[in-house]
């Protein structure tokens, strides 16, 4: 199963915003987005990126399409590094790179047409006619439970779910290989979050895709995703395949949010592991491991020392003190 | 035995709109008993936060009440003049709202809007209200309350701002809260802090409580009862147990085979296909017809009756006809 190629390796990536103030409005402090963090994702999988608000998972799925630019480190994409890529060039990775947004109210253009918001990625990066182009809308269209009567209308005649699929249209348009998807079935209901999830399914399979898969619904990631990244205040806390990380969770973090969870199953004993207080600010991260604040087991070398990145067994990385 | 708090019985809400009236809640009744706590369950557009405001009569300048009975503890509510509908809300019922950040007041300190109801509904003086607002931050569980006092709502992460609106709600002690979607903006580890906090004040004051969700797994976890809304109707309800473990209306049964499960990754997702009527459409028969996979010639043309199945369980759908062949008096 090896064989498969690395389509994104992210190395030592950090993003720091700087906070100003003052009368010379210099820099007064930083907050720590996104601190380290090194994976490599595989063609064709479906990787996870979980953790709570704030924990620096959109930021980190911005900074891989270079939406953000990273602060230090590197962004490998098909064994080239397009950290330092000036535009010309990255619109070419533009291309092969897509994401689709949590809210499909917010990210379609309300004065648009739904046909000319999918013409638009042909009109910028191809040759097409605009014979050619109508025709590729309607197919997209088609591609994802829509049809051609949808290409004269305009977002607010659709529903939520509606317009989240022509949000996958326009992301599917050029034939891309890694799309990041921040949040995309957090806004629906579970009727349609489930019809979408289903046709995100079948398009990887169609067209061989590799999903950045941005969530704080670990649910909905256990379904979807073969690897999971969990993440807190910026960092990553745990790296394991999706089932190996659900069955045996190492990082004390990973495991009250996964009690924390609310079962479909009425009377369940719940053995919950209550965390106590809320994330600390990003602008003064704790010493030490960050989660030490509110971890039940923290240790004064936790509260001193930031836990090394250790592989537990195959493929599975936690940075804890205490469990690893 | 415990007593009936609540009794709701044929309501019906609807909206003037540019487009004529739209009905958004139609003959729906429940009933919720002290030490309670009912879970209104659907998806968005079912109308199941208008029927929250209903309770509350906090419905905006176009909706109104135009038929059906809200009787709290015996009492009718509707056609209450405002000032007495003003003496009842926030001291016998209250409600809490699913953004913490667009209830609270951002220009006044968290000490001001938790003196108000206590000033206003039990008569305390500036200072009573102050130590009583404190004492109320305390059993919420928020860290050093003298200090939050004269915070303000943006100084407080969303976990603590939802714990303030708790107090809030709570100061009076109200008989029955009404919890509109409380945790769908907190992350699951605050979720389950708040939740918990919920349910112990509960117990504490044997309040009733009407907690509107769309999550599947908070139901679980807190519901006595639960009742399914689709499009504007009641169309399930019944324990906890029973709804999960017997669901009988095939809405019911798909939304629960859609949502996802954490402990079992071969659990097949299984979406209900299309989407929600719209309140315009002028449907005859069940609302469900067009998604169901059930429906027969008699769904598209009949409106169907509701069906007991036990005594504690009502089901709207034409199939439970044969299967149980007596009809529940049907309302009105």
């Amino acid at each position: 199963m090896s064989q498969k190629q690395t389509i994104l390796k992210l190395d030592q990536l950090n993003k720091h915003y700087p906070v100003r103030g003052g009368l010379l409005k210099r820099v007064k402090n930083h907050v720590y987005a996104v601190n380290d963090i090194s994976i490599d994702v595989d063609e064709g999988d479906s990787v996870g990126i979980v953790g709570e608000s704030g924990c620096g998972k959109s930021t980190l799925g911005r900074t891989i399409l270079r939406l953000e630019e990273p602060t230090s480190g590197e962004v490998w994409f098909k064994g080239e590094n397009i950290t330092h890529l000036n535009e010309k060039k990255l619109k070419q990775f533009k291309n092969d790179m897509q994401m689709i947004f949590q809210d499909p109210f917010a990210s379609l253009d309300p004065r648009q047409r739904v046909g000319d918001t999918l013409e638009e990625p042909f009109v910028i990066h191809t040759n097409l006619t605009k014979k050619e182009r109508k025709e590729k809308a309607i197919d997209l269209l088609n591609q994802v439970g829509l049809s051609e009567t949808h290409y004269y209308k305009y977002p607010h005649q659709f529903s939520g779910g509606q317009r989240q699929r022509i949000g996958i249209a326009r992301a599917i348009a050029l034939n891309p290989e890694m799309i990041v998807c921040d949040e995309a079935v957090s806004a629906l209901d579970v009727s349609v979050q489930a019809q979408v999830i289903q046709l995100l399914k079948d398009l990887q399979e169609e067209y061989d895709l590799t999903y950045l898969f941005i969530s704080h619904d670990l649910g909905v990631v256990r379904h979807f995703c073969n690897k999971v990244l969990v993440m807190y205040l910026g960092h990553m806390v745990e790296w394991a395949p999706a089932d190996e990380l659900f069955d045996n969770p190492i990082h004390p973090y990973t495991e009250a949010l996964l009690s924390a969870i609310p079962r479909p199953i009425p009377g369940r004993e719940r053995n919950n592991i209550q965390l106590e207080g809320d994330l600390p600010s990003p602008t003064e991260p704790p010493t030490g491991c960050p989660f030490h604040t509110r971890c039940p087991l923290a240790t004064n070398l936790c509260k001193e020392e930031k836990p090394e990145w250790k592989e537990i067994s195959e493929n599975h990385f936690v940075a804890c003190h205490v469990k690893a | 035995m415990t007593e009936r708090l609540l009794d709701v019985n044929n309501l019906v809400t609807s909206f003037r709109t540019a487009e004529g009236e739209l009905t958004a809640v139609r003959g729906v009744s429940f009933e919720v008993d002290q030490g309670e706590t009912l879970c209104i369950v659907g998806e968005s557009g079912c109308g199941k936060s208008i029927t929250s405001l209903s309770l509350m009569q906090l419905l905006p300048n176009n909706g109104q009440i135009v038929d059906g009975s809200i009787k709290l503890e015996g009492q009718e509510l509707i056609g209450l003049s405002d000032d007495d509908m003003r003496k009842i809300r926030g001291n016998e019922i209250s409600m809490i709202f699913q953004e913490p950040m667009t209830a609270l007041n951002p220009v006044f300190p968290i000490g001001f809007q938790i003196r108000e109801p206590l000033k206003i509904h039990e008569n305390l003086s500036k200072k009573e209200a102050h130590l009583k607002g404190i004492e109320l931050l305390k059993q919420v569980g928020i860290p050093s309350p003298e200090k939050r006092m004269s915070q303000y709502p943006h100084e407080l992460s969303g976990g603590m701002r939802q714990r303030v609106m708790i107090a809030i709600a709570l100061a009076c002690n109200p008989k029955l809260l009404i919890a509109d979607e409380p945790t769908t903006a907190l992350d699951v580890t605050i979720q389950s802090q708040i939740l918990d906090l919920i349910d112990e004040l509960k117990e504490h004051y044997q309040m009733g409580v009407v907690m509107i969700t769309h999550d599947m797994g908070v139901v679980a976890e807190v519901a006595d009862r639960v009742m399914v809304m689709y499009a504007g109707e009641k169309i399930e309800e019944g324990d906890v147990e029973t709804i999960f473990n017997q669901p009988q209306h095939p809405y019911t049964k798909g939304l629960l085979k859609s949502v996802p499960n954490v402990d079992d990754k071969e659990h097949n997702l299984e979406p209900i296909p299309g989407s929600l009527p719209s309140l315009k459409e002028q449907i005859d028969g069940c609302r469900f017809y067009s998604r169901c996979e059930f429906a027969t010639d008699k769904c598209r043309t009949h409106s169907p009756e509701t069906f007991k199945v036990s005594e504690r369980h009502s089901v709207r759908c034409w199939l439970q006809e044969e299967l149980t062949h007596e009809p529940k008096a049907n309302h009105s």
